[in-house]
């Protein structure tokens, strides 16, 4: 598949030499060294690359979790590096859904009031939100869980459970960081075959990190590889 | 985020650390209600003291007199019309224009007189006294057995327990007998020249039959101090009509309208202690002397102003070392929630939002903390005013309260401790609110 069949040619993401820096003691750490690179909207990209090489970082940034040491990073237009800290939380709130590894519920909460969660923080009306939890939850078909906590779900339907809440502000911009590393390989493919789905049928744009090589090449249309904070080859899957 | 949000989330972090939480929140409990038992202790001393004192009838009242002419002495070489202009005498006219003064209750003459009384048949020297209506309300007659007059001009008498126990034994049989007065009534002699200016006073003696309605065991204070040592009380109005011999007769003989009297003092009582300046100034203006004990009850004030503050500063202390539990908690509650924080960060909280929810989960900790504090204190109080009693019982004193909640005093303690809490809630807050959400999310 040409990945230009999947992209409408305007970039959702474009990064302009962005550099992050680490100060570690006497050491400085080049986590994401002169980076540039541009993502189309609805396009699906891998971030691969060794334990260290920046991907996190890169991530991170595209978030607007982080600022970069220099360089520009905008997101549908917009440079992240001249927004102010409230306006980068909106950012992360409306245009931007995060997955971590780690799964990252929290604990005390219902599946249902973590789902909740990013839209108390987006001020959603009270009267709305009932819907959009559940066409989130219904989306990754865990209608049943509502009422459990995270620690009654399995690690699928924790990870599953964080994408719903990812994905319930409606975001444009889907980043995920290792969101099958704590995986077995059949929960990870689950999680896989539902970020295709969102990809295709909302068109989100997503950015994923991972370190397995065959499984990017199965579901992503494009694959950029890192090392050392650099980008070291960026191509269509094979 | 939006306010019933930010709520929410608070009551429940404030729900998920109950232990954590409760253990501070006692600590505040604690300074509120040091704070509000000190407080309520100085104010309840100077509720009883104050209500002790207006009731010696003391702080409300004047103390009137004709006006002293000693400037006109100095003057006697170069005779001034303005320096020799007669001293106004208090006399009925004088009395009345002061009972009709704003504020003013009552206007009455200090009645004491020597006297000799026969009960059952025996006859005892005593000192009478009148006593005014309002005199009612002195702390005197609280204690009393039997009743106060049944009225302002009733034949009734009052006695002195020392007197009672001369007259009988038990004392209390002697309430309900009767005891004969004798008096020496003056009588105007008739004029017998046309110009209306009598001659001189007869001397009648006379006897009045009254009845023992009540005995009292403390010698009432009576404005100042003109009840001393009277051991039989009655009412005003009849000691006036009884028109006993009274110390000023004989200068009343010198002026040209004997018949008109006049009063060495009268005695001016006003609705309240705040009224007695302005009544002050008023009889001043009128050309009389007038004397209160406003002066001294400003500087009992002064006192009790100060002590309250030192209350407070103790109290206050330790509210603010209660406060101190508070930064402890919420500093150790972001080292525990800093992954909750980063990923509240992540899903697109804004560094106010942290920042709000750590400082309402810090009011919260105080408006709880406060209001148990009040109710600790208003225990401790009662458990002060308990032990006070009990003692006071012990040595046969009458119960009294020592310690006051007033309202105010709930509100402002919650405040406080609301206040206290949300400034020790600043540095945990922005604490917070400046987390690094990637190095909070890094650690596993
Ligand atoms: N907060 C930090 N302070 C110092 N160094 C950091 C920090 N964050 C990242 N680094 C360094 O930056 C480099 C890139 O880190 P990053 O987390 O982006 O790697 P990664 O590609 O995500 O690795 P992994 O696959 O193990 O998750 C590493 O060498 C890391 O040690
Ligand atoms: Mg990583």
């Amino acid at each position: 598949m040409p990945m230009n069949a999947h992209t409408s040619g305007r970039a959702a993401l474009r990064l302009q030499q962005v550099t992050r820096h680490y100060q570690m003691g006497e050491t400085l750490v080049r986590a994401a060294d002169n980076v540039s690179l541009s993502i189309g909207v609805g396009e699906f990209v891998a971030l691969l690359g060794s334990s260290g090489s920046g991907k996190s970082t890169l991530l991170n940034l595209m978030a607007g979790l982080d600022r970069p040491t220099s360089g520009a990073i905008f997101a549908h237009d917009r440079n992240l590096a001249e927004m102010s800290s409230e306006e980068l939380a909106k950012h992360r709130s409306h245009t931007i859904g995060i997955v971590f590894q780690a799964f990252n519920l929290l604990p005390r909460m219902t599946l249902e009031e973590n789902v909740e969660l990013p839209l108390r923080l987006a001020e959603v009306e009270r009267s709305e939100r009932g819907a959009r939890v559940r066409e989130a939850v219904d989306r990754v078909r865990l209608s049943a869980r509502l009422s459990h906590r995270p620690s009654e779900l399995s690690g699928g339907e924790q990870q599953r459970a964080a994408l719903a809440r990812a994905l319930v502000n409606r975001p444009t911009i889907l980043l995920a960081d290792e969101p099958t590393g704590n995986l077995d390989s059949t929960t990870g493919d689950e999680i896989m075959f539902l970020l295709r789905e969102i990809n295709e049928s909302l068109g989100m744009t997503i950015v994923m990190v991972t370190h397995e090589h065959p499984r990017a090449e199965r579901f992503a249309h494009r694959l950029i590889l890192m090392g050392d904070g650099k980008v070291i080859s960026d191509g269509g899957a094979s | 985020m939006k306010g019933r949000d930010l709520a929410e989330l608070a009551a429940r972090n404030l729900r998920e650390a109950v232990l954590r939480n409760s253990l501070t929140t006692l600590g505040i409990a604690v300074g509120v209600a040091s704070l509000v038992a000190m407080l309520s202790l100085g104010v309840g001393l100077q509720n009883l003291a104050s209500d002790r004192l207006s009731r010696t009838g003391l702080f409300d009242a004047i103390f009137v007199t004709p006006k002293p002419n000693t400037p006109s002495f100095r003057r006697l070489e170069s005779p001034n019309p303005a320096a020799l202009t007669p001293v106004r005498p208090l006399d009925n006219d004088g009395r009345h224009q002061l009972e009709a003064l704003p504020d003013v209750i009552a206007v009455y003459p200090e009645i004491r007189f020597p006297t000799e009384i026969h009960y059952a048949g025996n006859p005892y020297a005593t000192v009478v006294a009148g006593v005014a209506p309002s005199d009612r309300n002195d702390g005197a007659f609280d204690q009393m057995k039997g009743s106060f007059f049944s009225g302002p001009s009733a034949d009734e008498a009052i006695v002195q327990i020392e007197l009672a126990r001369q007259l009988s034994t038990p004392p209390e049989a002697a309430i309900g007998k009767d005891v004969v007065l004798r008096y020496a009534e003056r009588q105007a002699l008739p004029a017998e020249s046309g110009g209306g200016k009598s001659d001189g006073y007869s001397i009648v003696p006379r006897e009045e039959r009254l009845r023992i309605v009540g005995i009292i065991e403390t010698d009432p204070a009576g404005g100042f101090g003109a009840f001393g040592r009277a051991r039989l009380f009655i009412p005003l109005k009849v000691a006036e009509t009884l028109r006993a011999a009274q110390t000023n007769d004989l200068r009343d003989l010198l002026r040209d309208t004997p018949s008109k009297r006049t009063y060495d003092s009268l005695t001016v009582r006003v609705s309240g202690a705040s009224k007695v300046k302005d009544a002050e100034d008023a009889i001043k203006n009128m050309g009389f002397a007038a004397y209160s004990l406003l002066d001294a009850s400003n500087g009992l004030n002064l006192v009790f102003r100060v002590f309250d503050m030192f209350l407070a500063i103790f109290g206050s202390l330790a509210l603010v070392v209660a406060s101190l539990g508070i930064v402890n908690t919420l500093v150790m509650a972001i080292l525990e929630r800093r992954r909750e924080i980063g990923i509240l960060k992540a899903l697109g909280a804004a560094d106010r939002d942290v920042k709000m929810l750590f400082f309402v989960e810090a009011g919260a900790m105080g408006l709880v903390g406060g209001v148990l504090g009040v109710l600790i204190g208003w225990l401790i109080g009662r458990a002060i005013n308990f032990g006070t009693n009990v003692y006071l019982a012990r040595q046969a004193l009458p119960a009294i309260s020592v310690t006051a909640v007033p309202w105010w005093m709930v509100g402002l303690a919650i405040t406080f401790s609301i206040l206290v809490s949300l400034v020790a809630g600043m540095y945990p807050a922005s604490r917070a609110a400046r987390l690094n959400p990637v190095h909070a999310l890094r650690y596993e």
